[in-house]
C-alpha cells in the first residue's frame, strides 16, 4: 500500500498520474505544460535572491543557518511530495522569535524533507541537538524498560510521571504537508491498530469532530483532550488546515496510555500516571508502542525511521528519541535556589510550568524532563531522568535539613 | 504557496471522496456551493502560477462561520483562477452579489463628475467621510499566493508610483519593517497603521505569510489620501476627512486612482480588470468596485428605531461598528456604507450613500423633534 503510492509517485511523472485517475491526457498535459513552463518562467524572473527572507531581525535556528547561497540551491527543489524549502521554512520566517528563546524554525512536511534539504537541516539539527552531525553519527534505538534503575521516586515529592513520543507513518505526508486524505489514511491506520490493543492497554478511540459535549467535558476534566493549536509557531506551518478532520484522542480504559491523532504529529504516544513510578510507565509505554508498531506492520506499514535521524518527526527539534520523558515534582525550596538552574543544566534537565511548555510554575511543583532527543538512546534518556530526578530531590531534603548542596559535574553529551 | 502546485498531483492519487472535505457544520458560501461532485469536477485543475482547488478553499475549510453570518469562504490566488474555477466562483459570486450571472457585464465608472451632491451632508451629524476600494496588478499572483519576490516587486512597483504623485498626492511611504517608533505611534494617533491579520479568516488564506515584508503604507502630506500596499490587496486606497463633504473625498479618491494607474500602465503593469467582474481582488466579495464608501454619522434615535435595519435594506446601505467591519457602534456612532459591490457603479454606489446618509440625517432630525418618520421610509433601490 505504502509502498505502491512511493513508486507511483517517485520521480515527476506526474502527467501518467492524472491521466491514470481519469482527467484526460490531452488536458492534463495542456494544464501541465502551461504551469510548468509558467513556473519556469517566473523562476527566472525571480531568482533566489528575489525570494530571499530577510532574517534579521529573527532568532531561530533556521534563521542562523540560512544563507543566500543554500537557499540558492534549494528553493527549486521538491520532494516527490512537491513540498519546498520555502514550505519547510515558512514558520521560521513568521515567527522572528524571541531574544531568549531560540526556536527551530522549520519543520519538515515529509521524510524526504529531512534529506532533499539537507544542507539546511543539517546544521538545525547540529544546533539545535548539541553539535550532533546526522552525516557522521548513528542515533541509538533501545525501547528495553527493564534496563531503568531506582525508577520509583519519593511521592512526598513527585506527584506524577509521564512519558510522550511521536511516531509518524511512513509513506504519508506530515502533518504541515498532508492532504485531508493523507490525514484520514493516519487515522485510519492507528485507529485500527489501537483496536487491537488487549488487556491493559486495551482502550477506546474519540474523534474530535464527533465528539459528544459530555465526552469533551469528561476528556477536558481528565486533563487529555488536545485543543487546536492557537500558537503561531504551529499555525504558520500548515498543521492547523482542516481542523477537526481526522484528529482525535485514543485512551486505555485505565487512562494512563494514550494516544493523540494527527496533533503536531502523525501521532503523540504517552504513557502516564500519578506517583512516582517511572518505571512503570516507561515500562507500559514501550509495550504499548512495540505492540502498537506490530499491529501497523502486520497490515503492510511502518515508522518512519533510520539509523541517522531516529524517529522521523515533524519538528526537527524532536528526532531521535522524539522523547520527552518528566515528572510534576514539588521543589519549594530547590526552585528558588539560585544553583537550581545550572544544576538542571548539568543534569540535561529542562524546566517547564505545570501546564506544559511555554507555562509558568504553579507554586512549588515544576515539570522536570529531559533536554535532549537525538543522540542518545530511551533507556539512557529515562535513566537520565530517573537519576536526576533523584538527585534533585536529594538536594532538597538536604535543604530542607540545611545542608548545603553540590552543582554536579556535567553529564557528557552523548557517545560518537 | 508559491510556483510549487501544493502537492496538488500527489493528492490526486486518492479518491475523491477521501480528499473532499468536511464541511457539514460549515456556514459559508463556499460551503453551500461545493459538493462531492463538483470538487471531483475540477480538483485537478491549477492556474497557470499553480494555484489550484484546494488552495482557494482552504480559509473556508477552516472557518466553518457563524449562524448569523455568512462569509465567503474562499479567495483568489491569481487573475486566472477567477476562470479556471468559475464552476464554483460563479454560483458563490452570485449568491454574494444578488444574482450576479456569467453573462452580466458590470460597469466602471469613476468620472466623479457624474456624482450628484454630496458635498452637503450635515457636519453635525455627519462626522467623517471615507471612500476606500483595492487594486490588483497584473502580472503578479494575489496575497493568498504570492511569493516574497513578487510581493516585493508589487511593493518596488508601488513605491515608485505613489513618491512620483504631486500636488495635493504629494507624501511619503512608510514601510512597516524599518518604521521608527515615533513613526509608527503618528501613525496609530491618525488611525492609519494596518496590522498583521489576525483574522483567521486571513491567515489560513496565506496572506499574512512573511509579515512585515514588502508591506507598507504611504499617505499624502495633508493625511487625505492613503494607501495601503500587500495587506488583503496588492493596494488598498483611502481617501477620507472630516466632516460631510463626500463629493470632495470622492474627486480625490478618481483623481487619484487614475494617476496612480496611469504610472502602472506605463511600467506594463496596469491593473486587473475585465467587463464581467470589474476590478480583481482578492476576495470575491469585493469584485466589481471593490468600493465601500461610507461616514460615522450620528444616528442615536434613528439606530434604535425598529424599522432601521429595514430603512438600510431599502437604501442598499449596510452598518458596522466605529471600528470597521466585525465592531460595535460606540454613543450612537455608526458606520454606514454601501453593501454593494458588483453590477453596479463606483458613481452609481457612492450616490446611494450620498443620498441615503442624507434622507437618515433627516430623519434622526425629525425624531429628535418627536416626530414620526414612517412617511419618510423609502422604496427598495
Amino acid at each position: 500500500m505504502a509502498n505502491s503510492f512511493t513508486r507511483m509517485i517517485s520521480g515527476r511523472n506526474t502527467a501518467v498520474i492524472l491521466a491514470s485517475v481519469g482527467a484526460g491526457s490531452l488536458t492534463s498535459g495542456y494544464l501541465l505544460c502551461d504551469s510548468t513552463a509558467n513556473a519556469a518562467e517566473r523562476r527566472k524572473l525571480y531568482p533566489p535572491s528575489a525570494d530571499f527572507p530577510d532574517l534579521r531581525k529573527h532568532n531561530n535556528c533556521m534563521a542562523a543557518a540560512l544563507t543566500p547561497t543554500i537557499y540558492g540551491h534549494l528553493r527549486d527543489k521538491t520532494t516527490s511530495n512537491e513540498w519546498t524549502v520555502d514550505q519547510c521554512i515558512q514558520t521560521g520566517v513568521d515567527n522572528p522569535g524571541h531574544p531568549f528563546i531560540k526556536t527551530v524554525g522549520m519543520v519538515a512536511g515529509d521524510e524526504e524533507s529531512y534529506e532533499l534539504f539537507a544542507e539546511l537541516f543539517d546544521p538545525v539539527i547540529k544546533d539545535r541537538h548539541n553539535g550532533y552531525d546526522p552525516r557522521t553519527m548513528k542515533h541509538p534505538t533501545d525501547l528495553d524498560a527493564s534496563k531503568i534503575t531506582s525508577g520509583m521516586f519519593d511521592e512526598r515529592y513527585v506527584l506524577s510521571s509521564r512519558v510522550r513520543t511521536g511516531r509518524s507513518i511512513r509513506g504519508l505526508s506530515l502533518p504541515p504537508a498532508c492532504s485531508r486524505s493523507e490525514r484520514r489514511e493516519v487515522e485510519r491506520v492507528c485507529v485500527t491498530a489501537l483496536s487491537g490493543l488487549k488487556g491493559d492497554l486495551a482502550g477506546r478511540y474519540y474523534s474530535l469532530g464527533d465528539m459528544s459535549d459530555r465526552e469533551q467535558q469528561h476528556l477536558i476534566d481528565e486533563h487529555l483532550l488536545f485543543d487546536k493549536p492557537v500558537s503561531p509557531l504551529l499555525t504558520a506551518s500548515g498543521m492547523a488546515r482542516d481542523w477537526p478532520d481526522a484528529r482525535g484522542i485514543w485512551h486505555n480504559n485505565e487512562k494512563n496510555f494514550l494516544l493523540w491523532i494527527n496533533e503536531e504529529d502523525h501521532t503523540r504516544i504517552i504513557s502516564m500516571e500519578k506517583g512516582g513510578n517511572m518505571k512503570r510507565v516507561f515500562e507500559r509505554f514501550c509495550r504499548g508502542l512495540k505492540q502498537v508498531e506490530h499491529l501497523i506492520q502486520e497490515r503492510g506499514w511502518e515508522f518512519m525511521w533510520n539509523d541517522r535521524l531516529g524517529y522521523i518527526l515533524t519538528c526537527p527539534s524532536n528526532l531521535g528519541t522524539g522523547l520527552r520523558a518528566g515528572v510534576h515534582v514539588r521543589l519549594p525550596m530547590l526552585s528558588r535556589d539560585p544553583r537550581f538552574k545550572k544544576i538542571l543544566e548539568n543534569l540535561r534537565l529542562q524546566k517547564r510550568g505545570t501546564g506544559g511548555v511555554d507555562t509558568a510554575a504553579t507554586g512549588d511543583t515544576v515539570d522536570i524532563s529531559n533536554h535532549d532527543r537525538l543522540g542518545k538512546s530511551e533507556v539512557e534518556l529515562v535513566q537520565l531522568v530517573v537519576d536526576g530526578v533523584n538527585y534533585l530531590i536529594e538536594c532538597e531534603k538536604r535543604l530542607e535539613r540545611g545542608q548545603d548542596i553540590k552543582i554536579p559535574s556535567p553529564i557528557p553529551q552523548f557517545r560518537k | 504557496m508559491p510556483f510549487g502546485n501544493t502537492h496538488n498531483n500527489f493528492k490526486l492519487n486518492y479518491k475523491v471522496e477521501d480528499e473532499f472535505p468536511d464541511l457539514s457544520k460549515h456556514n459559508n458560501h463556499m460551503a453551500k456551493v461545493l459538493t462531492k461532485e463538483l470538487y471531483g469536477k475540477i480538483r485537478d485543475r491549477q492556474t497557470p502560477s499553480g494555484y489550484t482547488l484546494d488552495d482557494v478553499i482552504q480559509t473556508g475549510v477552516d472557518n466553518p462561520g457563524h449562524p448569523f453570518i455568512m462569509t465567503v469562504g474562499c479567495v483568489a490566488g491569481d487573475e486566472e483562477s477567477y476562470e479556471v474555477f468559475k464552476d464554483l466562483l460563479d454560483p458563490i459570486i452570485s449568491d454574494r452579489h444578488g444574482g450576479y450571472k456569467p453573462t452580466d457585464k458590470h460597469v466602471t465608472d469613476l468620472n466623479f463628475e457624474n456624482l450628484k451632491g454630496g458635498d452637503d451632508l450635515d457636519p453635525a451629524y455627519v462626522l467623517s467621510s471615507r471612500v476606500r476600494t483595492g487594486r490588483s496588478i497584473k502580472g503578479f499572483t494575489l496575497p493568498p499566493h504570492n511569493s516574497r519576490g513578487e510581493r516585493r516587486g508589487i511593493e518596488k512597483l508601488s513605491v515608485e508610483a505613489l513618491t512620483s504623485l504631486d500636488g495635493e498626492f504629494k507624501g511619503k511611504y512608510y514601510p512597516l519593517k524599518s518604521m521608527t517608533d515615533a513613526e509608527q505611534d503618528q501613525l496609530i494617533n491618525d488611525h492609519f497603521l494596518f496590522d498583521k491579520p489576525v483574522s483567521p479568516l486571513l491567515t489560513c488564506a496565506g496572506m499574512a505569510r512573511d509579515w512585515p515584508d514588502g508591506r507598507g503604507i504611504m499617505h499624502n502630506d495633508n493625511k487625505t489620501f492613503l494607501v495601503w500596499v500587500n495587506e488583503e490587496d496588492h493596494l488598498r486606497v483611502i481617501s477620507m476627512q472630516q466632516g460631510g463633504n463626500m463629493r470632495e473625498v470622492f474627486k480625490r479618491f478618481c483623481v487619484g486612482l487614475q494617476k496612480i494607474e496611469e504610472i502602472f500602465k506605463k511600467h506594463g503593469h496596469g491593473f486587473m480588470w475585465n467587463e464581467h467582474l470589474g476590478y480583481i481582488l482578492t476576495c470575491p466579495s469585493n469584485l466589481g468596485t471593490g468600493l465601500r464608501g461610507g461616514v460615522h454619522v450620528k444616528l442615536p434615535k434613528l439606530s434604535v428605531h425598529a424599522k432601521f435595519d429595514e430603512i438600510l435594506g431599502r437604501l442598499r446601505l449596510q452598518k458596522r461598528g466605529t471600528g470597521g467591519v466585525d465592531t460595535a457602534s460606540v454613543g450612537g456612532v455608526f458606520d454606514i456604507s454601501n453593501a454593494d459591490r458588483l453590477g453596479s457603479s463606483e458613481v452609481a454606489q457612492v450616490q446611494l450613500v450620498v443620498d441615503g446618509v442624507k434622507l437618515m440625517v433627516e430623519m434622526e432630525k425629525k425624531l429628535e423633534k418627536g416626530e414620526a418618520i414612517d412617511s419618510m421610509i423609502p422604496a427598495q433601490k
